[in-house]
């Protein structure tokens, strides 16, 4: 699904990532944890193309990522849900308009109206949000708008950059919750977070992987949780 | 591809056009240059219309006509009028010939000497006009032909003075194009800094809806049609307020001269109506080349 070969990531004289191997195999569920500046957000972003590797082969979906253009990228990118740490939203677009973004950008406006979209809303508990502008949520409803945003088009793989780190610990949980959710529904899930207490918490809600990045490189963390 | 981007560039899309913040400097910025640049844009296709106008009447009503005048002593004077009619009258390429009546002299030098200005008393020479047929007057041949035959005879074909003003006048039409083209000019150029300046601004959104998988197209898009619409309305209203001062200008008259023909006349007030458009078209291009641009830079 998500295959990295001999991935390297060179950032000014230094080299972030270095000969990273891996492959996020469909339906799995990885924690990618790390020290603060470790590069788990570059990894991240390497994963959906916002990054060029310096060196290696990055494939999604089996597509070699160096070889698609822009149109192409913007095709895979809608198979890719993100959920970034700052959730980047459109400032001047209601809760429900920037859930809906992606039904846009694909040309699928029309569905907006769907109840598919109240149904996504209730599920990420806005339901009586939707109205509301981005900055009037709290950092938790950010979090889960963004997270409602990143799986609307029905993505293969979602992607969450530190998504409990604005948020306390209930909030988490009940993000964790949703992220879960997801995975038994057959979509691929990589948290990046520095959060052990939450990757602790999932050890009894779903059989994760636990990647750490340290010294440039892609370790596999003790056990599988 | 191109024609695809073209028709998603030209397609509305209400929800594509919400992407993009609906305010900004930019957005004044658009609407007044584009207004601006219509209201000159319409003062010069008048200037170029009336200047053509000009052009093509006084080639037309000078290039027909030649003026023989007969100066000669008061007793010769008739005889040389008949001999010089007797020439015209079997040159090649002159239509008709007469000679003015004592009242039209009269009326001729009113302007100068007043209306009982008397003629009969003043040494004033005899005016024949000539009106040219096929197959052209040659006024050469005619020159040597009247100075054989009518020494006080002198042809003016009126080329003299003709051509000067002819040239002023088409030199006059081609500025009022040049200013035209310079006008849209400065209009692209204004609406690609407004139009960079607002991509920039919005760098942010554009990678958010790159991220969530836009493509070029569809957020070219929306600055595109953003800026088509405000050049479109900008230079509409433009339009309107420099059509206004045409009309406004004192209508066409011989006392006047040139400066009170400065209107449009006939179809020709239809033609300000195509500058909004004109105005549209170069914001569409101007803003697709800029969006173009300044998404592979972003990419």
């Amino acid at each position: 699904m998500i295959e990295l070969e001999n991935l390297s990531y060179s950032y000014g004289d230094g080299e972030l990532l270095s000969d990273v191997t891996l492959q996020l195999q469909p339906g799995s569920f990885h924690f990618l944890t790390g020290p603060s500046g470790a590069g788990k957000t570059t990894f991240l972003k390497l994963c959906y193309g916002a990054l060029q590797a310096s060196a290696g082969r990055l494939s999604v979906f089996g597509d070699d990522v160096a070889r698609q253009d822009r149109d192409q990228m913007a095709l895979l990118r809608r198979r890719v849900g993100v959920v970034h740490q700052d959730c980047r939203f459109l400032d001047h677009l209601t809760v429900a308009e920037n859930v809906a973004l992606p039904l846009m950008v694909s040309g699928r406006a029309a569905e907006t109206e769907d109840a598919n979209l109240g149904e996504l809303l209730d599920w990420v508990g806005l339901g009586t949000r939707r109205d509301a502008y981005p900055p009037e949520l709290s950092g938790g409803e950010r979090q889960r708008a963004a997270l409602a945003r990143a799986v609307i088009l029905s993505p293969d793989v979602v992607l969450a950059d530190e998504p409990t780190g604005n948020v306390d610990w209930e909030m988490s949980q009940r993000l964790l919750r949703l992220l879960v959710e997801l995975n038994r529904m057959g979509k691929t899930v990589l948290i990046a977070t520095h959060d052990l207490s939450l990757i602790r918490a999932a050890k009894s809600q779903v059989q994760a992987r636990v990647l750490r990045i340290s010294q440039h490189g892609l370790q596999l963390a003790g056990a599988d949780l | 591809m191109i024609k695809d981007d073209l028709r998603a560039l030209l397609q509305r899309d209400r929800s594509a056009d919400r992407v993009v913040p609906p305010t900004g400097y930019t957005a004044q910025l658009t609407l007044f240059v584009s207004g601006a640049m219509a209201f000159l844009a319409v003062f010069a296709l008048a200037l170029s219309l009336a200047s053509g106008r000009l052009a093509d009447r006084w080639a037309s009503e000078l290039a027909g006509a030649a003026t023989l005048r007969i100066n000669a002593p008061a007793d010769q004077r008739a005889a040389q009028t008949e001999a010089a009619l007797a020439v015209l009258s079997q040159t090649p390429g002159v239509a008709s010939a007469r000679a003015l009546t004592t009242e039209e002299q009269v009326a001729l030098l009113a302007p100068w000497f007043g209306p009982d200005l008397p003629l009969d008393s003043l040494p004033v020479p005899q005016l024949i006009e000539i009106v040219e047929g096929e197959p052209g007057l040659d006024a050469t041949g005619l020159r040597l032909r009247l100075g054989a035959e009518v020494p006080g005879a002198v042809l003016d074909d009126h080329s003299r003075w003709r051509e000067p003003l002819v040239e002023a006048a088409v030199s006059l039409r081609r500025l009022g194009w040049i200013s035209i083209l310079l006008i849209g000019g400065a209009t692209a150029a204004m609406i690609t800094l407004a139009a960079n300046a607002s991509l920039a601004a919005n760098a942010q959104i554009i990678e958010v809806l790159r991220q969530i998988g836009a493509r070029d197209r569809f957020i070219a898009g929306a600055f595109v049609r953003r800026f088509t619409l405000r050049a479109l309305f900008g230079a509409a209203v433009g339009t309107l307020f420099g059509m206004s001062g045409v009309l406004l200008l004192p209508e066409a008259s011989d006392a006047g001269g040139f400066l009170t023909g400065l209107g449009f006349q006939g179809i020709g007030w239809l033609l300000p109506a195509l500058i909004p458009l004109l105005g549209a078209a170069v914001a569409f291009v101007a803003t697709w080349a800029a969006a173009r641009r300044k998404l592979k830079e972003l990419s």
